[in-house]
């Protein structure tokens, strides 16, 4: 007791900048995710397996120009879509958002920090996997316009999955979040336009991936990959991932739920 | 604090979840240096109450005035301190982690290495969250919610899981809070912790305040605490 007494507990409440605590939640979300061994298989291990498989176990198979910024779209969407959801099920199942809302951090500050840490993943797979491509002789011949376009597609795609991942997990029960976001990463990675070419895939199922967004990111990075695209047709794939982006974006404001 | 302004001032408040009022009409004040127990069955709308003065729900009707502005803003300003009832954190996170973060969220927090050593949480530092015994997780949860200096402490059933030793530090600590100025609110089912802590107990049943006085005024005819609880939550079912 004599101990409790000497401590200076007197109120003096203050508060971090929100800029600057939403980065910190960032790097708190980036951490925990990379410590995450399901996280990290999703979001690293399997594309590396799926570039080294490609590139040495299958060559006759699968072209590499193409399998490359497939995979690289791959990872994306486990970043920004199933990665999000399962973790963000969880917190909201455990009263992580409950807890920190309550905070100066505040409701916008943890989706700040959230969109900061997927952002702070992302970049370090596109990084490290793109290297590992061009290292494993991947040679995209797309100029500074499908670079650009593809960027951007990148950008809002990735926008377009947190969205949809947050809806997902802020309507659902935790367990049921996790086994929608490994379904649907599954189901749209192999027929959503991820991994398979639109090119590859049924007359009207490819009219139908080419409107989705994981069928207009797989696009984007094959046509910066193989020079596919020409003239505006380059930035047909940002026009879907925004439209999508700004759909998802008003759906999740309007549906999440922060308590369980 | 020289101010005696309530630092949690609830009027009228009324939630209504789809046909179901869930809170109705609570009145409910939170002085400065004081601390208020908050007690009632399970479902009484004790978490709902607290969801307000976080921010989180926005009453149907009525206003709750936290330290003299929105629940919203005195969060934002690190006024508000929660301890949730719930786990509140992220399984493998540490618990030097979850802590630093916390504090990270404020210019000034409170130094908490005493405070970690007063809880007996020093060894398991860096122990992963879920790793924790309950009454550890506790203790944690109740540092993140004073870390930031607040004047307004929510503490949701603070000690549950507590072994006594941990239960009496907590309290100790509680009145230590409330002694330097800030504002307690608590809700537990432990009817010895209302009252050795609580200046004031509130009794919250079917979301409405049954009982709002000091615990010598409900105890003076003779009757235990709990003895006024059981009849001001009769017909529960």
């Amino acid at each position: 007791m004599s101990r409790i007494t000497e401590l200076d507990l007197s109120p003096h409440p203050t508060a971090t900048p929100p800029g600057r605590a939403a980065l910190r939640q960032g790097l708190v979300e980036a951490g925990l995710q990379l410590r995450n061994g399901e996280q990290l298989l999703l979001s690293l291990l399997i594309p590396v397996a799926a570039l080294m498989l490609g590139r040495f176990a299958l060559p006759q198979l699968i072209d590499f120009a193409e399998l490359a910024p497939s995979v690289l779209a791959l990872a994306l969407w486990s970043s920004g879509f199933t990665a999000v959801a399962i973790a963000t099920g969880f917190e909201r199942r455990y009263g992580v958002l409950e807890r920190l809302a309550s905070t100066p951090l505040q409701r916008r500050g943890l989706v700040l920090g959230k969109v900061i840490g997927v952002g702070l993943i992302a970049t370090c797979q596109l990084v490290m996997l793109a290297v590992l491509a061009l290292v494993l002789g991947w040679r995209p011949v797309g100029g500074a316009a499908p670079a650009v376009a593809t960027l951007l597609t990148s950008v809002t795609a990735m926008a377009a999955f947190v969205a949809a991942a947050l809806l997902l997990a802020g309507r659902l029960r935790a367990e049921i979040t996790l086994a929608w976001a490994n379904v649907a990463h599954l189901a749209l990675a192999l027929g959503g336009g991820i991994l398979v070419p639109l090119a590859a895939l049924p007359g009207p199922l490819a009219t139908v991936v080419a409107f989705l967004p994981t069928g207009a990111l797989g696009e984007a990075w094959r046509q910066l990959s193989t020079g596919a695209g020409a003239g505006l047709v380059i930035w047909a794939p940002l026009v879907v991932t925004a439209v999508w982006a700004a759909v998802l974006i008003g759906l999740a404001t309007k549906g999440f739920r922060w308590m369980s | 604090m020289t101010t005696t302004a309530p630092a949690l001032d609830a009027q009228g408040v009324t939630i209504r979840l789809g046909d179901r009022t869930v809170l109705d009409r609570v009145d409910l004040h939170v002085l400065p240096g004081q601390v208020t127990a908050l007690l009632g069955p399970n479902g009484a709308g004790k978490t709902t109450l607290i969801r307000c003065c976080t921010g989180l729900l926005t009453p149907s009707s009525g206003r709750i005035v936290i330290c003299g502005t929105t629940p919203t803003r005195a969060c934002a300003e690190g006024r508000v301190g929660l301890m949730p009832q719930a786990t509140g954190a992220w399984s493998q996170i540490t618990a030097a982690e979850l802590l630093a973060h916390l504090a990270s969220l404020h210019t000034e927090p409170l130094d908490l290495e005493p405070l970690v050593e007063l809880l007996d949480l020093t060894a398991h530092l860096r122990t992963p969250y879920r790793r924790l015994s309950g009454g550890q997780q506790q203790a944690v949860n109740l540092l993140g919610a004073i870390v930031g200096r607040p004047e307004l402490v929510v503490l949701d059933e603070p000690t549950a899981g507590m072994d006594p030793r941990a239960r009496r530090t907590t309290w100790e600590l509680v009145g230590a809070l409330a002694q330097a100025g800030t504002a307690v609110l608590l809700t537990t089912h432990d009817m010895a912790e209302a009252q050795s802590l609580g200046d004031r107990v509130a009794i919250i049943h079917h979301g409405r305040v049954r009982v709002d006085s000091t615990v010598a005024e409900l105890t003076d005819s003779g009757r235990s605490l709990e003895e006024v609880f059981l009849e001001a939550t009769e017909g529960r079912s």
